[in-house]
């Protein structure tokens, strides 16, 4: 029905997240069909983002210069540094517009079963951040998992011994904007209610 | 014919499998050591439910009993939620999740490793829960639980030399029975030292750091000579040193 060349671009489609062989072959027509508006644009920025973005040096963030734009933003607290998982959690901290410090990107967090070590991580690269100094503050904002957690712990006790008067502080957790308690699970409410403070 | 059953159970690890799935692995009451897949695992709503340490109702079913099978769950006591902010409690309840999942066969079930198991993660998710050391000294005498459990328990109940019951201050490190300080003196710095705490009837409130040390390198060297060898695990999950690198750095302050 079609040729190796669109079965290649389906096939290579269906491989990426949230997408299956079904809605590859929609995306495909798609971009068949709108090649001057989708597909053309879509070739330019692939081939743009596949040449120029790389790795930040500093932080782990994702830009086409190193430092990248948040490192290098003269505006940004270098007292404070928020450790995240991933790119993506840096990208979630910055659209929530909460947090004018620097970023520290892990690159995962500890996992027995997938056999990730604090070495496989960039904790090594972040004591070397925090012993230097600047930082006073260090935000493990890490995911409310045994695994994140279990990250958050040991990546305390570490900067502990490499800069003993630093602040090392977690993302509290409880209530999202919007919830309802009825709605919530167990180990939430429970979290939120631990964490109460005064109206 | 399809297989279902529901049983209680205690959640061991869990691992992404595909984009919306995990495969969780789960410590039941009457089922033992079991997986399944959890579709929609990973979603907003069920990432809380399959946390390790947590204690749930779950269905499993499958086509035939030798397949894989789906896992469903309710919660029915969120563990994992109470230890998260405690470094101390987190490494006792990741070691004993890691620990069991490395070291007990599938499929086979240990009713009174359970309970034991159970009753530990609920000890470590208490408010009043004791200091690290006294914790880990708990978590010790559930591993030599499970060494019993698989058939290698040590018998620590009388000297291997003398018959004696009284003054057991070594273990064999070849055959897991206890002896004595003066038959074993000659042989001090080849026999594993036998925490008191360990030892039937003594009780044991107030362990040192030093000697929570000593069980953890006494149930060590069984669980890496007889189980971590045999299983698919290349040797004690990184849990379980992270808990022992945890108490070291905690000196005897216990």
């Amino acid at each position: 029905m079609t040729g190796p060349e669109i079965d290649r671009l389906m096939t290579l489609l269906g491989r990426l997240p949230g997408l299956g062989p079904r809605s590859a072959r929609r995306v495909a027509l798609h971009l068949i069909q709108k090649r001057d508006a989708a597909m053309l644009p879509l070739i330019a920025a692939l081939s743009d983002v596949a040449e120029r973005v790389r790795p930040c040096g500093v932080c782990g963030n994702f830009d086409t210069r190193d430092p990248c734009a948040v490192c290098a933003d003269p505006r940004r607290d270098d007292s404070a540094l928020c450790v995240v998982e991933d790119v993506a959690d840096l990208w979630a901290m910055e659209r929530a517009g909460a947090f004018s410090g620097r970023y520290h990107v892990l690159g995962g967090v500890l996992s027995a079963l997938e056999g990730v070590g604090p070495e496989d991580l960039a904790i090594p690269a972040l004591e070397a951040r925090c012993a230097g100094g600047a930082v006073r503050e260090v935000v493990l904002a890490l995911g409310a998992t045994v695994d994140g957690q279990t990250t958050a712990h040991v990546i305390a006790d570490r900067l502990a011994e490499v800069a003993p008067g630093l602040t090392v502080s977690s993302l509290g957790q409880g209530v999202p904007v919007g919830g309802e308690l009825d709605f919530l699970d167990d180990g939430t409410i429970g979290a939120a209610l631990r964490a109460r403070r005064p109206v | 014919m399809a297989v279902e059953w529901r049983d209680e159970a205690i959640v061991l690890a869990g691992r992404p499998h595909g984009e919306t799935s995990l495969l969780v692995s789960v410590l039941s009451r009457t089922h033992g050591r079991h997986m399944g897949l959890v579709r929609g695992g990973v979603g907003k709503a069920a990432r809380g439910l399959w946390q390790p340490g947590n204690r749930l109702h779950v269905t499993w079913k499958a086509r035939l009993a030798d397949h894989l099978g789906t896992l469903s769950g309710e919660m029915a006591d969120a563990l994992a939620a109470r230890v998260l902010g405690h470094g101390d409690r987190l490494a006792v309840l990741a070691a004993i999740c890691a620990v069991a999942e490395a070291a007990l066969p599938e499929r086979e079930a240990f009713a009174d490793l359970f309970e034991d198991t159970a009753a530990l993660l609920a000890l470590t998710a208490d408010p009043e829960a004791p200091a690290l050391a006294d914790l880990t000294a708990a978590y010790v005498r559930w591993e030599m639980g499970v060494l019993a459990d698989l058939g290698f328990g040590l018998d620590l109940t009388a000297c291997a030399a003398t018959g004696a019951t009284e003054g057991l201050v070594y273990v064999s490190p070849r055959t897991g029975r206890a002896v004595s300080a003066a038959p074993g003196a000659p042989w001090h710095d080849r026999l594993l030292p036998l925490p008191a705490f360990l030892v039937a009837g003594e009780a044991s409130p107030g362990v040192s750091a030093e000697v929570a040390r000593a069980g953890l390198r006494l149930t060590g060297h069984f669980l890496d000579r007889h189980v971590f060898v045999a299983t698919r695990s290349a040797g004690a999950p990184p849990a379980r040193a992270r808990l022992t690198a945890r108490l070291e750095a905690r000196g005897d302050i216990g």
